[in-house]
């Protein structure tokens, strides 16, 4: 849980290319497993690693490295997914603190989590500018779980709507300045699209490997051949992609672009391979409990989540158009 | 070439579709998640009338024409793929009667089929033998005028609800595609036993049963065709249904397609409609072409099947294959246009996803369907 929380805090201190190695290997088992530590160690520990001040990662990062603790980052709300800049959640200054007010959904860990990045308005009219992130312990008065979702897949990982009403939180728990929030948002779903890359490349080798037992056991012939070539190249490439991008964030070098290519490219890949996978299995494989429909349906999230695949588009395209 | 539906086919669908978004639409979501068989809908699909369209007026049907028989699927699966069958397998269960029948067994076996007194269904496949049709161990062992028949037939849609059962069997020792027999089993008469029901990713409100058939007697007056028949009927009916498992693919892309247009009119982010960015737009242009191509495919197909045309096998391969592979990638984007509303249950499109994928795979998967089409290609 600890894997990129320095030693000092108790953590592993490994870079971004081991995190990425770590998701690929969990989801490779269990893609719900996998998106849990995920979220816990990038969207929801990262934050206060990059933009804590030193209390607060001497207060939060030792329990978030030994587990005790699980992370959690609450940015979207029901009007506001893509368009984060437009979020209605308000934190109105009382005293030395906040008040939060709002609701939040599409929450990954949401009911399990300890600690809660959540990111809220302290000035309503100004869009992105008017985002300021906090940390809020679950148990906090006026915080409560909403609507847990039913969903297509990644049923082990709940996800669900967290609902603020008169939430007070201290001074002391606000991340970074005020306004800053959106950068803090924007820098964590840049590493965080690492993570769900290599959920992707996990996901996509166990469709491609179960698929190769199948074949190997049960007989094939070229046209199982063709689809299982084209499957094991797509996953190599997109493998590539992903490590480029932590090798490029582990050493501190600009990385949005890459990590946009990255995860774009392996979530397509996992969607498209675990539906190749499927038709190789045949009928077998559309059996409730079989893991090759297991892979489709989880492999379908990461096409939406922490950027939906549209946003990555438009990152990648911004970033190439406004480059030199 | 005509692309115009006659006034009856197109009285038909508008019946269909009135009945479907009134009756069916509500029920959808709760179908899927019980996973319960729909039998008030196969009710309601008896007492209009709709049950009939496969069987020709003098069988008590209302059609026959594979044409209707799609337009029906389609509007049923536009709202509801698990009901859909209930429609697609009473055809695919009664066309070896319509095929292979005796005047005597169609007129005898059809009618109560025709009304919807029963439903039908197609036993085929075998845990050892699915795509490698020929290889199947169930036997049939005559016993003076009956047959006795055992063996275990798998993947069998509705094998649980149906009263009548047309199975294929080996009654030839040699035991290859020449020595398979085709056979009605009425419930009544020709008892088989349900195994287990599988539980699936989509679809699930239609029942998929393992069967097991334990000396079960046939009299030989329910036999289809000549003792060796078989294996030319199984292909001729699926050469048949195919254009139907097209249609229904139409019909679930469609579904997907309808709620995501009008879902990504009223998203608003950034301040519009999340439907005027050159992305979305793109997007939806994509998703209607596809289903527009595979839409003439389907009907294409069917006009053939109706007409006997010569290369009804290839074309109609082509209209299952592509409809298909097109509903796949359609539901798949129409989730990605709800982004997290497509992936939660409270939506219908996540139910669309999960039902396409059996289309790529059933009545022949679509790896056979390109072997199916490259051999007629390179006769």
């Amino acid at each position: 849980m600890g894997v990129l929380i320095p030693r000092e805090y108790g953590g592993a201190g490994l870079d971004a290319l081991a995190f990425a190695i770590c998701i690929e290997e969990l989801a490779q088992a269990c893609a719900s497993t996998a998106v849990i530590v995920d979220v816990h160690t990038s969207v929801g520990t990262e934050p206060i690693l990059l933009f804590g001040d030193e209390e607060q990662k001497k207060r939060w990062l030792p329990q978030l490295a030994s587990g005790e603790l699980l992370g959690a980052f609450a940015l979207t709300e029901p009007a506001s997914g893509s368009d984060a800049a437009s979020l209605k959640a308000t934190a109105r200054r009382k005293g030395d603190g906040y008040v939060l007010n709002g609701t939040k959904t599409f929450i990954t860990n949401v009911g399990h989590a300890g600690l809660y990045v959540i990111f809220a308005s302290t000035g309503p009219d100004e869009r992105a500018a008017g985002v300021t992130s906090f940390l809020v312990p679950a148990g906090s008065p006026g915080l409560r779980v909403g609507q847990v979702f039913d969903k297509m897949g990644l049923n082990g990982s709940p996800t669900g709507e967290l609902v603020l009403e008169d939430v007070e939180v201290p001074a002391a728990n606000r991340l970074g300045a005020e306004g800053k929030g959106f950068v803090v948002a924007m820098r964590a779903l840049d590493s965080g699209r690492i993570g769900i890359s290599g959920q992707g490349l996990g996901i996509a080798q166990a469709a491609v490997d179960e698929a190769r037992t199948l074949m190997r056991d049960g007989g094939h012939d070229q046209g199982d051949d063709f689809t299982l070539a084209d499957m094991a190249t797509r996953v190599e490439s997109a493998r590539l992609l992903a490590y480029q991008a932590a090798w490029l964030c582990s050493r501190g070098r600009p990385f949005t672009r890459q990590a946009s290519m990255a995860k774009l490219h392996c979530t397509d890949t996992a969607m498209q391979v675990t539906i190749d996978a499927l038709q190789i299995a045949g009928e077998e494989g559309a059996r409730a409990g079989s893991p090759f429909g297991r892979h489709m349906r989880d492999a379908k999230a990461l096409q939406i989540y922490e950027g939906s695949n549209q946003v990555q588009r438009i990152v990648i395209a911004r970033e190439l158009v406004n480059a030199g | 070439m005509d692309f115009e539906f006659s006034a009856e086919q197109v009285a038909i669908r508008d019946t269909i579709r009135e009945l479907v978004q009134d009756r069916v639409a509500p029920r959808a979501a709760e179908i899927d998640q019980t996973g319960e068989y729909p039998k008030d809908i196969e009710r309601l699909f008896a007492d209009n009338g709709i049950l009939g369209i496969p069987f020709p007026e003098e069988y008590g049907g209302i059609s026959g024409s594979s044409v209707t028989i799609c337009m029906g699927i389609e509007e049923i699966a536009k709202a509801c793929a698990s009901s859909s069958l209930i429609l697609a397998v009473q055809a695919l269960g009664s066309y070896p009667i319509l095929v292979a029948g005796s005047e005597e067994q169609k007129k005898r076996l059809c009618p109560p089929l025709a009304s919807g007194d029963r439903v039908a269904a197609y036993a085929l496949s075998e845990p050892g033998s699915g795509s490698d049709a020929a290889a199947m161990k169930t036997r049939a062992t005559k016993h003076g005028s009956d047959y006795v028949l055992n063996g275990t037939k798998q993947f069998i849609t509705h094998g649980s609800v149906a009263g009548t059962l047309v199975v294929f069997a080996q009654t030839d020792a040699k035991e290859d595609h020449r020595g398979i027999s085709a056979f009605v089993l009425e419930r009544e008469t020709s008892p088989w036993k349900v195994e287990k029901l599988e539980h699936k990713l989509g679809i699930r409100g239609s029942p998929t049963a393992q069967i097991v058939l334990e000396d079960v007697k046939v009299p030989a007056a329910n036999r289809l065709g000549e003792e060796g028949a078989g294996f030319k009927i199984a292909l001729a009916v699926l050469d048949r249904s195919r254009p139907g498992i097209g249609a229904q693919a139409l019909g679930i892309a469609e579904g997907a397609f309808d709620y995501a247009l009008n879902y990504v009119k009223e998203r608003q982010q950034f301040g519009q409609p999340i439907a005027a960015f050159q992305g979305i737009q793109f997007m939806l242009a994509d998703i209607a072409t596809q289903i527009e191509a595979s839409r003439h495919l389907v009907y294409r197909a069917a006009t053939k099947v109706d007409s006997k045309a010569p290369d009804l096998t290839k074309v109609a391969a082509m209209a299952k294959l592509f409809a298909s592979d097109m509903a796949m990638r359609v539901t798949t984007d129409c989730v990605q246009l709800l982004g997290g509303y497509g992936y939660i249950s409270d939506y219908p499109v996540e139910r669309m996803m999960r039902d396409a994928k059996i289309t790529q795979i059933y009545e022949g998967t679509n790896q056979i369907q390109r072997v199916v089409i490259a051999r007629a290609l390179l006769r």
